[in-house]
This record gives structure tokens, sequence and C-alpha cells, in this order.
């Protein structure tokens, strides 16, 4: 972290909340503290009237608390104070906020049993009181990821509204949140329930979100999962289709087009908490280089430990026969489309790749070549070294519960918003490879308009040092840009665009910018 | 051998500019002496602090080690006299420092017309990180600071009427002219920023002149009097945002010829060898077309050390800044201009203007009445594209052209509403009256 001390903060900054926005966050608080006390089976009864009211008064708190904060205010930018806020400028709330959500996501993971989840009989607990929903929903008891799906929605769609409101002047930020409140409402959370209500004892498919693509959901290609897609006729088949299709054809297809936005800020569900919920912690963001280089090591092995991963698992039950797929087959490949992409990147676009990322794309390369190397060359049954179990359960606690729940979500008030997303999520890396090599996604530099003021690099929640780029005259291309256009929003002089054009001449580096005497810009900028 | 040693006097944009180019094409020992901060900041986001927007550190546009790695050397210091003849600095502390080429780049300071009470405690400019401190200490809240006066309305008086407001400080606002900022924009925008700045709860006062600021026994602030009434009102803290002037006090000792600013010619150069000025201080012998000759603008500063930093590293160059361009924001509306638009326009010049419905948006076109080459435009709340506005302006591209195809200016963010057709309508319109 870096020092920033507050030259100006005196903490005589005006009262940070009014009267209606303390009235409204302790309405939400009390329907958040009904779930609390029905952990310890106090009995609310009837269910359904006690769940309803808890969560009928967190969204109408948090309905409230948005009408408090910008009903009164012309439209525009509304982050006043947002550094005089303990919550939001990493002060004693932000840290009891964030250990309340790392309690919250530990006990998840790993001790549900504390919610009420019990392996033998009913449900208890708060897991019994979303019992009712569950029914109505699925036909299901509840589970704790039920009722955790329920809040994440609730989270999304009552802070949607709030962030909807924030940006009522900004019909790109609109769009873009009806977006991903569309997707959490319906793919994420209705859509599974339904495809659960279809199942029975001869019918089995996997129920799941179906933009939640691998290698984010990296348990798809999971035997459990495969095999029962294979069972489940031409539906599970077109599913199975569908999930190699999302990130192999669509996905490239759609970054190509539009950049990473179109997942990471539109449709994905951890974009989509990070872009509500976590808005007011977007400014966190570790903008140095230090930690733009920690996170392209970061996201990258974390890639890598995926795609090996998820190879050694599909390989390991492939090789035990019985379906078309040889586990040989499989593996030669990956091999192959893994040097495909390889050569070329290599051959077409390294004079883009800074010499530290060409060395770690070699290295990586090489390592994942030798592996199978390894395998064929009958030096050890085991694929990869590992036992493909150890590999996939290592996987779903490091990365799957530490690093995108109690880590990416637990710490929003500290690190800001998007640390998953930015140090940890394989598929952002994924999808960031292709837009900085492969897309006619930019944000675009008007001109020589820049003032370096630096509200775009202050508020980008991936941590990109935006201004470094506008004041130069210089396009934003970076892999990890997510497309949230809040830099554009929050530039005082309307310097930066989002835009899809043709990819060439995309990345414009200047170093004399426009509205300088020409002959000038010509001697220095054609150097 | 020995690199010649080149002295700027000054970190903001200018002197960063020419330090950061000078770098890039040379090795020459280059130092930076300022006294007003340890690291370059972005003076034009001092108002961001305040609104709790950012902190200090986000003003910096480089990191820290930035200085070091890129051997810019910083010196913090105040620099009371300049002795061309020794090529020779006097510092605060009283240290002499040597130079083998000097640049001044010491920018700008807010203007005082000699108002009685002009140097009362509480009375504050915005243009340095210390007029930030002052202002946080004289108004860090409503109770402290009931009310503020603000005199003079331009871009800085506007920012500082934003930024008392976010702390709940009621403002009153006095423009001397019958518009707001009239030397520069014409009547149709002034008045569509006036119903915008009253919109935000500032006690607009056009017209008005001050007489006389107020101070207590302790020599604080205490109220300021109106000239044309005679009414007194009670205030807190005044701000005084006339206009800004060269920051040249300290040259007075010096042999360098002074007028308001460093007078220098195109090559940027001052009366003495070797001495050079860029940036708000320096103040051109001869004005380059329509520009004022000093140009107090963040944007003019980066050209021009651009510019010098080609010269002091044996690529001779004049000062040739290419079309005009600036840009501010009024509380909520972003402002662009591209060309030249005047009060009202030149003789033989006309123009076209068109307001959104909903007040809140408008362009500004002034084009030659008979050739109908397009002169310039002001954009209110439609961001514009630089690149395509100064081809247009290169090209002298007419006022028709430029409406017809003002889809490729616009530079709003994809699914903003657009406005071409409503403003290709509004313009066949006036030409048929006319």
């Amino acid at each position: 972290m870096s020092l920033d001390v507050n030259m100006s903060v005196t903490g005589n900054s005006p009262e940070a909340l009014s009267v209606q926005q303390k009235l409204s966050a302790a309405l939400g608080l009390v329907g958040l503290f009904i779930m609390t006390l029905s952990v310890f089976n106090i009995g609310f009864q009837p269910k359904v009237l006690w769940l309803s009211l808890s969560l009928a008064m967190v969204a109408a708190g948090i309905v409230w608390y948005t009408k408090a904060s910008y009903a009164g205010k012309t439209a525009g930018i509304k982050n006043d104070g947002v550094y005089f806020k303990s919550l939001t400028n990493r002060g004693f709330w932000a840290y009891i906020l964030g250990l309340v959500f790392t309690g919250f996501y530990i006990i998840l993971y790993f001790y549900p049993s504390l919610l009420g989840l019990n392996s033998d009989g009913a449900n208890t607990g708060v897991v019994s009181l979303f019992d009712p929903l569950s029914q109505a929903l699925s036909g299901n008891p509840a589970s704790q990821w039920f009722v955790y799906g329920t809040l994440y929605t609730l989270a999304i769609l009552g802070f949607g509204f709030k962030f909807l409101w924030k940006y009522r002047h900004n019909s790109y930020q609109r769009l873009r949140t009806f977006s991903v409140m569309f997707f959490q409402l319906g793919f994420a959370f209705i859509i599974p329930e339904v495809m659960a209500r279809l199942n029975g004892d001869d019918f089995s498919l996997p129920y799941y979100n179906l933009v939640n693509i691998w290698p984010l959901n990296y348990y798809n290609f999971e035997q459990y999962r495969v095999d029962d897609m294979l069972s489940a006729g031409t539906i599970g088949i077109a599913l199975l289709i569908f999930g190699v299709a999302s990130i192999l054809v669509i996905t490239p297809i759609l970054t190509y087009k539009y950049g990473k936005r179109w997942y990471c800020s539109w449709v994905c569900g951890c974009g989509g908490l990070a872009e509500t919920a976590g808005d007011p912690f977007r400014h966190l963001s570790d903008k140095s280089q230090n930690a733009w280089k920690l996170e392209r090591w970061l996201v990258h092995s974390v890639v890598v430990f995926v795609v090996v991963m998820t190879t050694a698992v599909v390989y390991s039950y492939l090789n035990n026969g019985g379906y078309w797929l040889s586990g040989t087959a499989f593996l030669i490949s990956v091999a192959s489309l893994l040097s495909i992409v390889f050569a070329w990147v290599m051959v077409y676009k390294r004079e883009q790749l800074q010499n530290d990322a060409k060395y770690a794309a070699i290295g990586f390369f090489i390592l994942i070549l030798s592996l199978i190397a390894l395998h064929f060359s009958g030096m050890t049954s085991k694929i990869f070294l590992f036992e493909s179990e150890t590999l996939r359960s290592t996987y779903g606690f490091v990365i799957g519960a530490i690093f995108s729940g109690v880590v990416g979500v637990g710490f929003y008030p500290i690190f800001g918003n998007r640390v998953w997303c930015r140090f940890g999520c394989p598929m952002a890396a994924i999808l960031g490879f292709q837009q900085r090599l492969f897309s006619k996604f930019r944000i675009t530099t008007n001109g020589g308009q820049c003032i370096s003021c630096g509200n775009c690099s202050t508020y980008c929640e991936m941590g990109i040092d935006v201004r470094a780029y506008a004041q130069k005259g210089e396009n934003i291309v970076r892999s990890s840009c997510v497309g949230c256009g809040i830099c554009a929003s929050v530039c005082p002089r309307g310097v930066l665009k989002l835009e899809n054009d043709d990819p060439k001449g995309r990345i414009n580096s200047k170093d004399v910018l426009l509205g300088n005497d020409v002959d000038l810009m010509d001697l220095v900028n054609q150097k | 051998m020995k690199q010649e040693h080149i002295v700027i006097i000054g970190n903001g944009i200018s002197g960063v500019t020419l330090a950061r180019h000078i770098r890039k094409q040379s090795d020459k020992r280059i130092t930076l002496i300022s006294s007003e901060s340890e690291h370059f900041f972005s003076r034009t986001a001092l108002m961001y602090v305040y609104m709790g927007h950012m902190k200090w550190n986000h003003l910096k546009p480089y990191e820290d080690k930035f200085w070091k790695k890129n051997r810019l050397e910083l010196k913090q210091a105040h620099v009371e006299h300049v002795d061309v003849k020794q090529k020779q600095l006097k510092l605060d502390s009283g240290e002499e420092f040597s130079y083998d080429k000097l640049v001044i780049a010491c920018g700008s300071k807010p203007n005082k017309f000699g108002w009685p009470g002009q140097d009362s405690k509480g009375v504050i400019g915005l243009v340095s990180k210390q007029d930030l401190e002052q202002l946080e200490h004289y108004a860090p809240n409503n109770k402290a600071c009931k009310r503020a006066v603000i005199i003079g309305g331009g871009l800085i008086g506007v920012e500082l009427a934003e930024m008392l407001s976010t702390r709940n400080i009621p403002v009153t606002f006095l423009v001397r002219e019958e518009h707001f900022w009239s030397n520069v924009i014409p009547d149709e925008e002034a008045r569509l920023l006036e119903r915008h700045i009253k919109e935000h709860g500032i006690d607009l006062r056009l017209d008005v002149n001050l007489d006389e600021i107020l101070s207590d026994d302790n020599g604080k602030v205490k109220a300021v009097r109106i000239q044309e009434t005679g009414e007194v009102i009670n205030c807190d803290l005044v701000g005084l945002t006339a206009g800004v002037s060269p920051n040249t006090d300290f040259l007075k000792s010096s042999t360098i010829e002074l007028n308001r600013g460093v007078l220098v010619n195109r090559m940027l150069e001052t009366s003495e060898p070797d001495v050079y000025a860029i940036g708000d201080c320096a103040e051109q012998r001869e004005p380059i077309g329509n520009r004022p000759p000093i140009e107090a603008v963040w944007y003019t500063g980066r050209m021009m050390g651009e510019t010098l930093a080609q010269t002091l590293c044996g690529n001779p160059m004049t000062y040739k800044p290419g079309h005009w361009f600036n840009s501010a924001k009024f509380f909520d509306i972003e402002y662009q201009t591209y060309g030249w638009v005047f009060h009202i326009p030149k003789d033989g010049h006309s123009d076209f203007y068109w307001e959104a419905e909903d007040g809140k948006k408008c362009i500004h076109i002034h084009f030659e009445e008979d050739s109908k080459i397009f002169k310039g435009i002001n954009t209110f709340g439609i961001r514009l594209r630089h690149e395509v506005f100064d081809h247009w302006l290169t090209q002298e591209a007419t006022v028709d052209e430029v409406i017809k195809n003002l889809k490729l200016a616009n530079f709003d963010p994809e699914f903003f509403e657009q406005h071409e057709n409503e403003i290709l309508d509004a313009y066949k319109k006036q030409e048929v009256n006319v």
C-alpha cells in the first residue's frame, strides 16, 4: 500500500451521513440483523413472513438510502467526500466491514453447518429461513449456496439501483448496470433453480449459470458434470458443446468486437457485484507500477494453474475409458492448441509484448509442454507429476474459495472492488490477453485535452494508471481494462472515450500532443 | 565532459514537460527548483482534494521514484535573485546556485486590484498548494465558515464555488460584468451557465463591484461591501478569482526585461542570454494570432515546454502553437472549445447557436460571413473530438461541412443521446431566415 497522507483532511469535512441516510442504513441493517439472529435458531415463524420481511427491509433500506443520497442533487459525478468517509477511505468502518465480509466467507465456505446446513436432517438456522424461497423456485430445501446466491442477487439488484441513480446522466453506465442486474437475476439466480426443478430421478442435468464460463467456472468439465450432460440427451450435449464453444469460439469473437467488457462489466456475476455493491470502493485499487507487476505475474500464474489442473482432471477420467475421446488424444489436442496460440503470438504479435511478458510466455509454454512430454516419455504415470485430484482440490481451495471469495470480496473496503478480477481471475486473464493483442476495443484519448488531473486513474477499479496514457495523448489498450467506462465518466474535460474501431493504429504512442506546432509534432512523433 | 546544467525555476506543467523532453534527448544535468511542493502535481486538480474526490498523492502524475530514475534533480527552495552576469541564483537559504542555462517557469499568482482589505486573513486565491492549505484552514466546514464570497467570474471562481458548496458552505459569487465570464464567452453560453450555477444554490450576483473587504480586530475577514448598493455581506472567507498574473516579483532585482510577465521572443528567449521563460509567466513581445501575449493555460504551458526542449537540445525551434483549444468544467457541465469563438463575432463574422431543450447543452459556432469558413466552436455538455476539429480548422472547412459532419466529431460515451440531427435542422432554419 502506498502511503498517501492526505494533507488536506482536517477531519472537519461535512457530516458524512444525513439523518435520512442514517435511518435508511439502519433499516437495511435491521433486515440483515434478522437473518443473523435466525442463525441462532430464534424461532422466526412463519418463515415466509420473516424471510420476506428481512429481504424487503434490506431492499427498502438501499432504495431509501439511494434517494436520500442523490435525489436532491443535480445529475453529475457524485464523488464528493469519498476520501473523507471512514468506510470509503480505509478507516475504522472499512476494516470492520472487511472483517464481517471475510468472516462471512470463511463460514460460508468452510463451516456451513454454523449457518444451519445439516448433513443429516432438515436445515436449521439461517439456511432454513431461506427454505420457503428455495422450495418455491427449485422445489428443494435451501443450501448455504442458495442463501448466498439470494443475498448476492439482492446486493446486485439493490446496489445496482443505487448505481443507476448515481449515474442517471450516463446512458453507458445505466445500460451496463441493467445488463449485470439482468444476468444476475435471470442467468445466475432464477434459471439454474428452474433447471433444478426439471431434474428428477431419471433425469439429471447439471444446472448452472450458463454465462459462468470455464475457467472462471473451473469445475465445469469435471467428470460428474460431463457425465450428467452426456446422459441428459440432446439438451445435455448442447450444454457441453456450449460450454466448450463459450471459451474457444464465442468469447474470442465477442472480445474481438467489443473488448473484454462484454463479459467483465456487462455479464459476469463477479463483475456485477464489483460494479454495484463494490462501486463505493473502486478508488482503493493500487495504481503503482509494482502492483501492476504483481498483477501480471499472479493472474497469469492462475491461468497456467487452471489449464494444468483442468487438463489433468479431464485427462484422468478420459483415460479410464468409456468416452469417445481418449486421454491421449485429449492431451495432444491441448498441446496443439497451446502451440498454435503461442506460435501465432510469437510470429504476429511479438513486437506488442513487453520483454518480461515475452519471457513469461516462453517460460509457461515450455513448462506446460515439458510436463506433457514427460508424460509421454513414460516417466510418470500421473500426468504432470501430481494426482489430478490433488490439483483440483488445491485449486478449489486456494483460488476458488480463498482468492475469489474471502480475499476477493472480503477485502473490498481495503484493496478495492476488483482484487479478484485483477489479480486472480483466469477468465479475465484470457480475455485480457485477447483484448491486448486481438481486439477493436480501446479507450481513445482526445487529442491534447488532458490536464493530468488524475480522476481517471483514481477511480479505475483495475488499478490502471489511465492518466499516464491520457497525458501522452496515447490510447489506452490494456489487458486488464474491464471497460466499465468510469474513467471516461469522471474525466472533467471529455478526454476519454471507450470505442470499438479498426485495430490498426489503436496503439498510438506520442511524445508531442495535438495542438502544438505541426512541424514539431511531425519531427518528434515520427522518430 | 561536464554536462551542461539546465536549471528550471518552477515545477509545474511547463517546467516538468521541458525537463522530461530534455531528458529524452540528452544527458544534460537538469534541476527543478520549487518552493511550492516537493513533487510536480496537477494544479488543475487542486479542487478535487478539497472536495474529497482525491488525495494529495493522486494529483501527482508521476510516482515519486520517477524523478531519481530519470535523473531530474529536485530542489525545494525559493529563488530570491537572479544574477545573469555570474549565472547564479540566490536562494532563500542564502545558497548560491549556478546554472548554464536558466528557464523561468514560475507560473502565476491571483490578481489583486488594490481593494481595501485584500490582504486580510481569510482572503485567498486558488492557484497554489498553499492556497489549498489556506482554504482548508479557513473553510473546513460550514461552522467555521458560515458564508464565503467569491470575487471574479471566471473558471477558478466557479471551481471555488463548487468546492465550497460540497461542504455545504453558502457562497455569494460577485461578478463585475453583466454576464458570467463574458470576456471570453458569448452571452448565450453565459446565461446557460448562470442558470446552472444558481441551480447549485450559489448566490450569483452579476454587474456588481467589490468596494471593500472588511476585517475584524484580528485582521481576519468578516464581510465585504458592495460598491453599487453599499450592501454588507458577512463572510468568513473571500476568494479572489479575478484572473491571474505572472509571478515575477523575484525577478525585479534582476536585469531581465519584464512587462506584466517575463518578456520573450518567439524562441522563448528573454532579454538576457541563456535565460528563457515559458508557461504562465512568459509574455510574448508580439502576440501570436488571436492569442493573448500571456497565455495562462495548462496546455500552452505544456507546448512551450515541448518546444523549448528542442531548442535547448540543439534543434532551435520557435514557439508556434497550432489551433487554439481549451476546456473546463462548470459544476456538472463540461466545456470544450476549438478555434476562436469570441464574446461577439468579429467584423465580417457570423455565428450559429444551438441549445438543447433541457438548457444544459449548447454549441456556438463562429464563421466568416462571406466565405462561410468555420472559425471556431464552443461546446457545452457535448464532448467533441479534438483531432477532427483540428483537421477542419487546418482545411478551412466551411460551417456547412462542419455541421453536416458533426457526427464524426462526437466524442460522447456510447449510447448517449445524440443531437446532430437537431443541430442540423436548427442550422437549416437559421439559413432560411437569413
